[in-house]
């Protein structure tokens, strides 16, 4: 057994995993790769799934807002819907994260801010300090430490939906005019409302020009995950630091030296496989919805 | 002190010449517009150098693809898969320890470990993989009867690519191309936040539009002033590849040249 400063054995999953000092090879590596800290890098790659599964029908939706926003007959809500499609082109994401979440932050806690303290009298913004009373913080300073990180990935969440909802709309919006003006011209003469044809003939018909630009918006939101380490989000990326550096005997059973490259050797290819099955994946929805459409793909499948 | 003092101080403030402190208290909009304005420098170079050098590996790369022997196509096809399957965030982490561990086997690699080798070797990759697949895209979509024309006037091997293919091959991925070049110049933000450090506090505009950020709690001054330098980049490249897009399509009927139609693509 190891000496010196004891800490607490890490507890292990395998029967053979009890004494690390004297495993060799696989053996070593499966007690290595199953320690209650790898649990956590293992749980972040179900965070980052999770997050693809809350925020590809979330940017959606606010695509879906802002295509139809950017359709509307009244100017000043068209104008809003094309500004926002338009404000994300030219400048970089990365900025529109780190923008965003203080942003979306202090909006959340000045909005606490007027409703909770309306006798405050100081000023929010004094020179470098942002003060909001204590009522008014977000998540409220005695908060036990799960509610910051649920705080921190919805305000994740709600900014990757803002960023690439207006990707979708971009793409929505094209997709909305890319359908067949025939088809909107029988609709019309048979007698439906904007509303009926909208409902009835537009959506149904737009996907299936909108699915290779929405999936290729897919394909840049998986891409784009590894960016929630930026958000402060303890995600792989911050898991793949801190178990890859050298781990000092002194504090560890598994001791190994700096194993960073490999660490993210592995989300590589992690990152690749999740392209390869969204690839695939995405061809199987694409000649499922082009059947019976009018388009060439459509007629072939016909 | 003045506005122009501060210009003088801190314009080249990201390369180490000038003020070497960064501002304490203040921070006027000027220093602000200064010091992002000097961080967009780093931007340009990485962006500028990588798409250069990029420019000829993707060429070759999308020759590759569309070669009959396996033995050159199967790598072409990894290399473009690779990089545009894996973001770039995680390439640019994997390079930096990657260059890390190879450091420690050989001085030679010292230089690799900063950003301005580096970080330009991950988006001179990036780049060709990226622009390797549009001007494979573009190789395919060479109408058929330019090559037929080519082969009926004797042209065959070299003079055909060079006379026939390649310059349809540009004019064809021209607009993709010039959007490539576009959302290069946004992926170079990420450098600094990934694991290449800033040393001496010389980053990249990002760099110091966070730093102004961290500092004031108000992120309302310093991201759109970032927002404005990036807008102001990319109108110039635009109109630069405008240029050469006019110059590839002289020869096409007033009607039929067609603009830069740019779409969107965000990260990598």
């Amino acid at each position: 057994m190891r000496g010196g400063l004891s800490c607490p054995r890490e507890a292990a999953i395998f029967a053979f995993c009890s004494d690390p000092a004297t495993l060799e090879g696989w053996r070593w590596f499966a007690c290595y790769l199953s320690t209650p800290k790898h649990a956590n890098l293992y749980l972040a790659v179900g965070t980052v799934l999770l997050l693809l599964a809350i925020t590809a029908p979330a940017a959606l939706a606010f695509g879906f807002g802002g295509a139809m926003a950017a359709r509307s007959r009244i100017w000043p809500v068209a104008w809003i819907g094309k500004g926002y499609i338009a404000i994300v082109r030219g400048v970089p994401d990365i900025a529109f994260f780190l923008f965003f979440v203080i942003a979306l932050d202090q909006l959340l806690e000045v909005i606490r801010h007027r409703i909770r303290c309306p006798d405050w009298e100081a000023a929010i913004w004094q020179g470098n300090d942002f003060v909001v009373c204590a009522a008014a913080k977000l998540p409220p300073g005695n908060a036990p430490q799960w509610v910051h990180d649920v705080y921190g990935f919805c305000l994740a969440v709600l900014t990757f939906a803002i960023v690439f909802g207006a990707f979708a709309a971009n793409v929505l919006h094209g997709a909305m005019r890319a359908v067949p003006r025939a088809q909107i011209e029988t609709a019309e003469a048979y007698g439906m409302t904007r509303h009926q044809i909208f409902r009835r003939i537009l959506v149904p018909q737009m996907w299936v020009y909108a699915l290779p630009g929405l999936g290729n918006l897919w394909m840049v939101l998986t891409k784009a995950t590894p960016l929630l380490f930026l958000l402060g989000v303890e995600d792989i990326v911050y898991w793949a630091r801190e178990l890859g550096g050298t781990a000092n005997p002194r504090f560890t059973d598994y001791p190994h030296g700096d194993w960073r490259m490999w660490y993210f050797l592995a989300l590589l290819v992690f990152y690749l496989g999740l392209t390869r099955v969204s690839e695939l994946a995405l061809e199987r929805v694409m000649r499922r919805l082009s059947r019976g459409q009018a388009t060439t793909g459509g007629r072939a499948a016909a | 002190m003045s506005c122009w003092q501060t210009v003088q101080d801190y314009a080249l403030r990201s390369l180490g010449h000038g003020e070497r402190l960064l501002p304490r208290e203040g921070y006027t909009l000027c220093e602000q517009i200064t010091l992002i304005g000097s961080g967009m420098i780093w931007n340009i170079y990485f962006g500028a150098v990588a798409l250069f050098c990029g420019f000829f590996l993707a060429v070759a790369v999308a020759l590759g693809k569309g070669a009959r022997s396996a033995l050159i196509r199967k790598p072409s096809e990894w290399f473009i898969f690779v990089f545009r399957g894996s973001p770039l965030f995680i390439q640019f982490f994997f390079a930096y320890f990657l260059f890390l561990s190879l450091k420690s086997v050989h001085p030679f690699f010292d230089p690799f470990t900063s950003a301005w080798l580096g970080a330009l070797i991950v988006l001179f990759l990036n780049t060709a993989a990226y622009s390797g697949e549009i001007f494979h895209g573009a190789l395919r979509s060479i109408p058929k009867g330019d090559v037929e024309a080519a082969d009926a006037y004797g042209f065959s091997g070299w003079p055909r690519f060079r006379r026939i293919v390649w310059p349809t091959m540009l004019r064809l991925a021209w607009p993709a191309y010039t959007n490539e070049a576009i959302f290069l110049f946004h992926a170079t933000t990420l450098v600094f936040f990934s694991g290449f450090p800033a040393r001496g506090q010389r980053g990249d505009a990002l760099y110091y539009a966070k730093f102004f950020a961290d500092k004031t709690f108000n992120p309302f001054v310093p991201y759109p002033i970032l927002a404005a330098w990036f807008i102001l980049l990319t109108l110039v490249v635009i109109g630069l590849f405008g240029l050469v897009n006019r110059r590839l399509n002289r020869h096409l009927p007033q009607e039929a040249r067609r603009g830069l139609r740019l779409r969107l693509r965000l990260i990598r």
